[in-house]
């Protein structure tokens, strides 16, 4: 009965084509980066490569890049910090205590919605937030807007791992003298240190790779973040192939690390922060 | 040295912070929970009161300072008159409607044909996180480059075919699809997981069973996987058509919006009302407009998803 199938032939044909796919756009820019200018016009296979391109770039005399890339960071860091403070006390005070449905479902439900509204709707709101606390053009501006990018995933990623925690190891940890607040800090938060691993990990990412709220509430190198200046070699006059090449390219090294060191973590947030909507 | 003078009182403040302790951890439900109301209540709450008291106001910085003007429905009228936002909509539509039906097919096949594969698993999925990571701006820039009509890589690989190129992003007829490609690059990715964490969940059981049976592995996906899966794409095609509605970062960088209002999203109009004509009153109008659009599409979701945990 049994026949030699073609099947896999064809399945992994096809998905190969679609790694293939995927992949061209990187190893193109990549290799655009590497390549003088000649080199990017003959558009031959054979050239030698040139690290020209990222050394302009992060020349403080030719570019603010490095100045974008300090303020990525910051905002990266920042974002971070404040979204897992936020959505770590908030898993576990959902997740531990008694709440009314009204409450939760209304946290819950909030959290929802901003996950799911287009961030062109806080673009005006924020931006005379911005104006009147006299933060506009700072990186302080745009860890505001990146916070409530982040806060929805964070908080489902931790509410799903504090459920798993059973309640009597807290209560174990306070007979033994604890507070709740130590009972927190040094038995429960150590215990899920593989959610907040993930959550970190999306909120830096999602912090460096957003555009809109860069874009909208900084103006100049000062709180600019590295996808505005990207965007700027794109409109120049004459675009410089190889520094917007670069650019592109150094902005995905910390998605690239991510995928090689941290992809479970990853993936599980991803779907978790999906599916839990 | 300096504790000296405090061991003579050392009994009260104990005391004190003992009865504190208990205030604090009969109340820490509450201590944990407020950051995240303060957060909401700044964040989302006051802008979103602030985007309704934008959208029927006239809003102008004046050295510094916003100066605001109560004009009621005048931004309602000027919607209405206004040649840009059934263009905008009408893209928008074509847009999401392509995109959630060919990245829903493309996610699903790819997500079947790795289910099916014991090699290469890893890999497939690697590539694949890629695109959902990478900064979008990145992803435009990277497209832009491959659809440069002198130096890009999909000219330089036609030219070798002895074609001479096409200007995909500056052709008006060309320019909506390329930028439809590019949206396929970044999310179907997305798709692909959550349907393949579907599949995933799937009993293997039913399968054998119908094997046993006799049945076909086409039979086994038309008749057992796909009605199996159907809450699982129900959920992936609602949140990608919402988020499908973002798109900006892309199109801003690839087009512009342009040739003409080729690509003009509705996103990227109220952008361009905000912040290049700077009528911040009558962007706040649009977006308010846009919220209400995909609040609509929320309740709707939430109402499937409840049904579908029944």
């Amino acid at each position: 009965m049994k026949k030699i199938s073609i099947e896999p032939f064809f399945r992994h044909g096809f998905l190969m084509f679609v790694v293939v796919f995927t992949l061209v756009p990187i190893f193109f820019t990549l290799a655009t980066s590497l390549k003088l200018f000649r080199d990017i016009i003959s558009g031959s296979l054979a050239f030698t490569p040139t690290l020209v391109n990222y050394q302009r770039l992060f020349d403080p005399s030719q570019s603010n890049f490095l100045r974008l890339t300090l303020n990525s960071l910051v905002a990266a860091v920042g974002t971070m910090v404040v979204v897992l403070t936020v959505a770590s006390l908030a898993a576990y005070s959902l997740s531990h205590f008694r709440w009314h449905s009204l409450w939760s479902g209304l946290l819950l439900g909030a959290i929802l919605f901003i996950h799911m509204l287009p961030p062109v709707t806080f673009l005006g709101p924020f931006y005379l937030i911005a104006r009147s606390l006299n933060i506009y053009d700072t990186v302080l501006a745009v860890i505001m807007g990146h916070i409530i990018l982040n806060l929805p995933t964070a908080t489902w990623i931790l509410l799903d791992f504090f459920a798993d925690i059973p309640k009597e190891l807290e209560e174990a940890a306070m007979v033994d003298g604890a507070n709740r607040f130590q009972a927190l800090t040094q038995v429960l938060l150590p215990m899920i240190q593989p959610g907040i691993a993930a959550a970190g990990a999306l909120a830096f990412i999602f912090s460096w790779r957003d555009f809109l709220f860069s874009l909208t509430l900084t103006s100049t190198p000062r709180g600019m973040t590295i996808p505005v200046g990207i965007s700027s070699f794109v409109q120049e006059y004459s675009i410089r192939y190889g520094e917007m090449a670069a650019g592109a390219f150094f902005a995905m090294i910390p998605a690239l690390l991510m995928v090689a060191f941290a992809q479970r973590f990853i993936i599980k947030g991803l779907t978790l922060g999906a599916l839990k909507g | 040295m300096q504790l000296t003078p405090n061991s003579s009182s050392a009994s009260k403040p104990v005391g004190l912070t003992n009865r504190l302790g208990g205030f604090i951890d009969r109340t820490f439900q509450y201590w944990t929970i407020a950051p995240l109301v303060i957060t909401l209540l700044l964040l989302v709450v006051y802008p979103i009161f602030q985007l309704v008291r934008m959208s029927v106001s006239e809003v102008d910085i004046v050295i510094g300072r916003a100066v605001w003007e109560f004009v009621g429905l005048k931004h309602l009228e000027t919607a209405l008159q206004d040649p840009v936002v059934p263009v905008a909509l009408k893209n928008t539509l074509v847009f999401v409607i392509a995109v959630v039906i060919i990245e829903t097919l493309l996610a699903l096949t790819i997500s079947i044909l790795v289910s099916r594969s014991k090699h290469l698993v890893g890999l497939y999925r690697t590539v694949l996180l890629i695109p959902l990571l990478v900064p979008p701006i990145a992803i435009g820039t990277m497209w832009r480059l491959m659809y440069d009509y002198n130096y890009g890589f999909i000219n330089q690989v036609l030219a070798v075919f002895g074609s001479a190129g096409l200007t995909w992003t500056a052709d008006p007829k060309l320019a909506m699809p390329s930028v439809i490609v590019v949206d396929l690059w970044h999310w179907t990715s997305f798709m692909f997981l959550i349907i393949l964490a579907g599949l995933e969940s799937l009993p293997q059981e039913v399968n054998e069973a119908a094997r046993v049976d006799g049945a076909t592995e086409s039979q086994i996906l038309r008749f057992i996987t796909l009605p199996l899966l159907r809450p699982t794409l129900v959920t992936a095609i609602m949140l990608r058509t919402i988020f499908a509605f973002k798109v900006f970062d892309e199109i801003f960088l690839l087009t512009g919006g342009g040739p003409g209002t080729a690509t003009e999203v509705i996103s990227l109009y109220i952008y361009d009302v905000f912040s290049g004509q700077f009528r911040l009153g009558y962007a706040s109008f649009l977006a308010l407009g846009l919220a209400l659009i995909i609040s609509i599409f929320v309740i709707f979701y939430r109402r499937l998803g409840r049904r579908a945990q029944l």
